[in-house]
């Protein structure tokens, strides 16, 4: 007398799910949608409109901070992805000991709370009287990148086993055209979203650009936080909206790359 | 036979980054707290405990110390938020996780997704976005005034309650992740079985899901504690002046308050304090891990 049973089914878990997921996007939304406003108020509807965005791309210090952050994270990434690719490899071959202890310790820059990271850097930087502008950001953002660079490309090697190196070296393949023509083109998608990872970390940073940076390294957030800062308008709105925008696009690429990967 | 380039080598490179840029810098924060601080910002010698006393006691106009509890509500407010942070969003995030992870294999992936989008946002974003709804002239009071519920707005923005919301909107992905991750592997056979033997759905869930679950919330415990503790920008933009955590305290410290060893002393402090406690947690999961 067992009646079919769903043993997951659960009466209002959907109901409950999907208010979860309003709580998570509703805020996002009604960012987006004030952003339109075509008033100068924020709170009063002024009809449709995108001039507010055109004031945001129009205005050239937002161009600059733009562009600062894309160089930094531009930079960052592509140095802390060259610096994770060896080290992923080194500590998935290494004893469980030293692997452990290199672990912990490239994981440090996730540990540490991101304000002290900031602080202690800008204590450094200082006592060495390391000025070198953009380059300072540039440094400080490689070292918290590395380990989510890391991340994909770890998994990947654990998951790869080491039999098509094995065979190549078998057929006398020299080390270098081991890690070009197999362990580099398995590790690629890995590779890949570790660099969009970092890329995304980067770019989100604010509390270490702002308390490491100077004047002439202001980047997006930064420069979007003094406006937050200086009073809560419209363009403020236009130009969140476009970093919210930009944030999904890199997600969506993200999510491409992981899934090809999950097919090989 | 071919020689393979050794684990130490591979590693090297970021040895000596995180080793230069990230352990010597802490290092350098340790070394200021121990020193008086410039009129201008930066540190000096003497070495002085100073920065480490200012937590606890202020001096008196002839320079003795009297107790003064400012930063210790601070300290403790932050460690307070944090660990209701990771409460809550592990009592909202169960339900979520184990919804995903009883769906379907096809499309738990694309659940996921939905989940994790908004942690690809810019975190400033995200946070400016409660600042549209919960300020004075924001979403929420405007609809409570046009609906005449309210005559005057309320005061939903500067309070411990507007940092509470902020920072769990902010964390709440990285507590459905390890808490999935510990459920897809429940089988289901194990509730089916529970049916059969006339257990109820609720008994079910909280006699087979939720001691399944647990190790998942404690993963994610590790991975909302800390990061919440020192968090800036939600205690600055939505808490304002009256719910200061130790991460307003660190930077003021640094910025407006020219007191670099007293900063240094705080940071000394919240770096050892979520160090010991990751070490403990790692221990603890250790220990159950192994029967």
């Amino acid at each position: 007398m067992k009646r079919a049973y769903d043993p997951t089914h659960s009466p209002g878990l959907g109901a409950y799910v999907a208010l979860i997921i309003l709580f998570l996007y509703a805020p996002l939304a009604v960012l987006t949608v004030y952003s339109f406003n075509g008033g100068n108020l924020v709170t009063v509807w002024n009809g449709a409109s995108l001039r507010w965005f055109e004031a945001v791309i129009a205005n050239g210090d937002i161009q600059d901070a733009a562009l600062n952050s894309f160089i930094i994270a531009g930079s960052a990434t592509v140095l802390a992805t060259l610096i994770a690719i060896p080290a992923a490899l080194g500590l998935e071959r290494a004893s469980r000991r030293l692997g452990v202890a290199l672990g912990s310790l490239f994981a440090l820059p996730l540990l540490v709370p991101e304000i002290v990271t900031a602080v202690t850097t800008l204590v450094f930087f200082a006592s060495i009287k390391l000025r070198l502008g953009l380059a300072n950001l540039v440094i400080a953002h490689t070292v918290f990148c590395i380990p989510f660079a890391m991340m994909p490309i770890r998994a990947r090697v654990r998951g790869m086993g080491e039999t098509l190196e094995n065979a190549a070296r078998d057929l006398y393949a020299p080390p270098l055209a081991v890690f070009r023509r197999i362990t580099l083109p398995l590790l690629a998608p890995a590779i890949w979203s570790g660099a969009i990872l970092a890329f995304v970390v980067s770019l989100d940073d604010f509390v270490i650009s702002a308390l490491v940076g100077d004047a002439g390294t202001t980047t997006l957030p930064v420069y979007v936080y003094g406006m937050i800062r200086r009073g809560i308008t419209p363009e403020v709105n236009a130009a969140s909206t476009l970093m919210l925008v930009f944030s999904l696009i890199l997600a969506g690429l993200g999510r491409s790359l992981s899934r090809r990967r999950s097919r090989r | 036979m071919t020689q393979r380039a050794s684990p130490l080598l591979l590693t090297s490179p970021a040895l000596a980054v995180i080793g230069v840029f990230m352990l010597v810098p802490l290092g350098y924060g340790l070394a200021y707290s121990l020193l008086t601080a410039s009129p201008y910002g930066g540190a000096e010698l003497p070495l002085s405990t100073e920065g480490y006393v200012q937590i606890l006691f202020q001096r008196d106009f002839d320079d003795s110390l009297y107790f003064s509890p400012t930063y210790l509500l601070i300290l403790l407010r932050s460690i307070v938020l944090a660990g209701l942070t990771s409460v809550i969003s592990a009592a909202l995030g169960l339900p979520v996780a184990w919804f995903i992870a009883s769906r379907p294999a096809r499309w738990q992936g694309a659940l996921l997704f939905v989940v994790t989008l908004p942690f690809w946002v810019n975190s400033l974003v995200r946070t400016y976005c409660w600042v549209l709804l919960l300020r004075d002239q924001g979403l929420i009071n405007m609809a409570l005034q046009g609906a005449g519920l309210t005559h005057e707005p309320l005061p939903l923005m500067y309070n411990d309650g507007a940092t509470l919301v902020g920072l769990v909107y902010n964390f709440l992905p990285f507590m459905v992740l390890p808490i999935y991750a510990a459920l897809e592997r429940l089988d289901p056979r194990l509730i089916e079985a529970a049916h059969d033997l006339y257990a109820t759905r609720r008994r079910a869930f909280l006699r087979i899901v939720l001691p399944l679950a647990v190790p998942g919330m404690r993963a994610g415990a590790l991975m909302v504690f800390a990061p919440a503790l020192g968090y800036f920008l939600v205690p600055d933009l939505l808490g304002g002046g009256r719910s200061l955590m130790i991460g307003n305290l660190i930077q003021s410290a640094f910025t407006s308050g020219r007191n670099w060893p007293f900063g240094a002393a705080l940071s000394t402090l919240v770096t050892a304090g979520v160090l010991v406690f990751l070490v403990i947690a790692a221990r603890r999961g250790r220990v159950e891990a192994t029967p």
